[in-house]
């Protein structure tokens, strides 16, 4: 069985599993400026999204729930560590920076480290089918990101 | 194991040899393909009936007068034939090819649907049902301002018949049933569904797509006026599809697509219909597929329904054995083994199925996972998704093992961190 164990190490890195069983700010907020669910219709996972914005339009407060496998929640997790202090602007580009990773576009080592432990989830890449399950999240943050705009 | 033993039972290895798809490898493992209620593989007398008419005799059918489309239509009707003899229709002009299940289905919401269905009437269909089974009947009522009721599923994973019995009332058009669930396995009590929809005065359609591949079917036998199946889900190919109507209804039943072949005569000024069931087939048909899906029922009978249905219910019981006992898995449907097909769906307290899955498949299990198309069946089990294993005539025992043996080693992967694996609060149970 040692061939499947590392060939899955490349998906499942400890990080992307320590953030699944121990999803970071989880808790859902008292007054979201924006609230978001989506789910994937392809496997009913399930992501709600919630931010809150100060007077200048920039993340005080975020919150990740919902219900799927390894890759969707983690992705959900790690994706709350990096839209702190960020306008809708803001998140836009680091949503489009997201979806270039996890499709395979070289990133320069400046973005990459924007992203911090979310290269953690670049593995995917080999599994196109669970790209989907990474991106859900994001797709989240994305509708959020527009909310907040309007 | 005596001869007569033997007789009454599949022989699996032989069964083997006539399908070179088990020949193939699966990230460099030999494949175990436990996904045969979503498709099953092709036997080579499928496959080579599809060349012999692409290599032969391809022609359209219906229309020419030289030797290729005589053939071709021959070998496209005597397909029809050995379907209607497969299914027991008393004969095959009640025999409709059609996509799949699901075109199947809509072709009544449309063609009966539409003419038979008022306001204030309802559809009562189940909780079970695949996506394919909900979805036409909701549109329907919106259409005709009518109820979609369901049949709710007990504690035990089978239909609640005493639920039934109030649900189907005098305003009941139609019943709408799984014969066999993708996901529970159990196989429901169509029979006794269509005497009640008949003593309310309403018809009975029967998704056969999970139970026409695996037992035998009788449509005069369970008193069905609908009978819905794909032909991929029984070593045919995909893109065609079966509904069985019976005669009397669909002798009153007007068309829903129009065009070629459907027609009679066409006038500037309107058009007759074709002879049944030709006016429920309109536009050059699938003719390959056809011919194809005739050679399917054969193999089949030659194996024998009755041994069919043997050799899945024996191996879904085993896996239910097996799969039930494991830590933290729970199986979804009935425990009693004798309600249940060849199939076993399950979820582990704090893996989802996905990562199952994927975990699975580097070892070479081929398995589903997901929502199974019946999200309101699995979400009412307080989960977004299950994995399942489904087995058909060329699984083997070992093939089960091998299942049980690749979760084990998934549970013990996902396990392998510091951070103890615990039910995840994000996994309801």
């Amino acid at each position: 069985m040692m061939q499947p164990r590392e060939d899955l190490d490349e998906l499942y890195e400890e990080i992307v599993l320590d953030h699944y069983r121990n999803p970071r700010s989880a808790a859902l907020l008292a007054a979201p400026t924006v609230d978001v669910a989506v789910n994937n219709p392809f496997c009913g996972d399930e992501i709600r999204l919630q931010l809150k914005a100060g007077l200048d339009g920039k993340v005080e407060a975020i919150s990740v729930t919902g219900r799927g496998c390894a890759i969707s929640q983690s992705s959900g997790s790690l994706l709350t560590g990096l839209v702190g202090g960020k306008d809708a602007n803001g998140l836009h580009d680091t949503v489009v920076l997201v979806r270039r990773l996890l499709k395979g576009d070289r990133l320069t080592e400046a973005d990459m480290d924007n992203l911090g432990d979310l290269a953690a989830l670049a593995g995917v890449r080999r599994y196109p089918v669970r790209v989907k399950c990474a991106l859900l999240a994001w797709s989240a943050l994305e509708e959020a990101a527009e909310k907040l705009k309007a | 194991m005596s001869t007569a033993a033997r007789s009454r039972s599949l022989d699996v290895a032989r069964i083997r040899k006539d399908f070179p798809f088990l020949e193939r490898k699966v990230n460099g493992r030999p494949l175990v393909y436990l996904d045969n209620a979503a498709t099953s593989q092709k036997p080579r007398q499928v496959i080579q009936a599809l060349v012999d008419y692409y290599e032969r005799y391809n022609a359209n059918v219906h229309r020419g007068v030289h030797t290729l489309s005589v053939e071709a239509t021959e070998a496209y009707e005597e397909a029809r034939r050995k379907v209607a003899r497969f299914i027991n229709a008393p004969d095959e002009t009640c025999v409709i090819w059609t996509r799949n299940t699901t075109e199947s289905l809509n072709l009544i919401a449309y063609s009966w649907g539409d003419a038979n269905v008022g306001a204030g009437d309802n559809i009562v269909t189940t909780a079970m049902e695949h996506h394919s089974d909900i979805v036409p009947w909701q549109q329907l009522a919106l259409r005709r301002k009518a109820e979609v009721r369901y049949i709710p599923v007990a504690a035990d994973g089978t239909l609640d018949m005493d639920a039934a019995e109030h649900l189907i009332d005098g305003r009941t058009r139609l019943v709408a049933a799984m014969h066999a669930s993708n996901v529970l396995g159990v196989v429901n009590p169509v029979r006794e569904l269509a005497a009640m929809a008949h003593r309310r005065g309403a018809l009975i359609a029967v998704d056969g797509a999970q139970s026409v591949p695996s037992m035998p079917v009788d449509v005069q036998g369970l008193g069905c006026d609908f009978l819905a199946f794909s032909a991929h889900k029984m070593c045919g190919p995909t893109g065609i599809g079966v509904l069985y109507v019976r005669p009397a209804v669909l002798a009153k039943m007007q068309p829903w697509m129009f065009g070629g072949d459907m027609i009679s005569e066409v006038t500037y000024e309107g058009a007759k219909w074709n002879d049944l069931p030709y006016r429920f087939e309109a536009g050059t048909p699938n003719i390959a597929d056809a011919i194809a899906t005739g050679v399917a029922a054969d193999y089949l009978s030659g194996l024998g329904m009755d041994k069919v249905w043997a050799h899945e219910q024996a191996l879904g019981a085993y896996a239910l054995d097996k799969v039930r006992v494991l830590e933290m898995f729970r199986v979804l449907g009935p425990e009693d083994p004798s309600k249940r097909g060849g199939l076993v769906a399950f979820y582990h307290g704090s893996i989802h199925p996905h990562d199952l899955g994927t975990a699975l498949d580097r070892m070479g299990i081929a398995i589903r996972t997901g929502h199974h198309c019946a999200m309101p069946l699995v979400r009412s089990h307080g989960i977004v998704a299950a994995a399942r294993a489904s087995f058909y005539v060329y699984t083997t025992e070992a093939e089960v093992d091998a299942l049980v043996e690749g979760l084990k080693e998934a549970v013990s992967y996902f396990s392998r961190s510091r951070t103890p694996l615990r039910a995840s609060p994000r996994v309801q149970r």
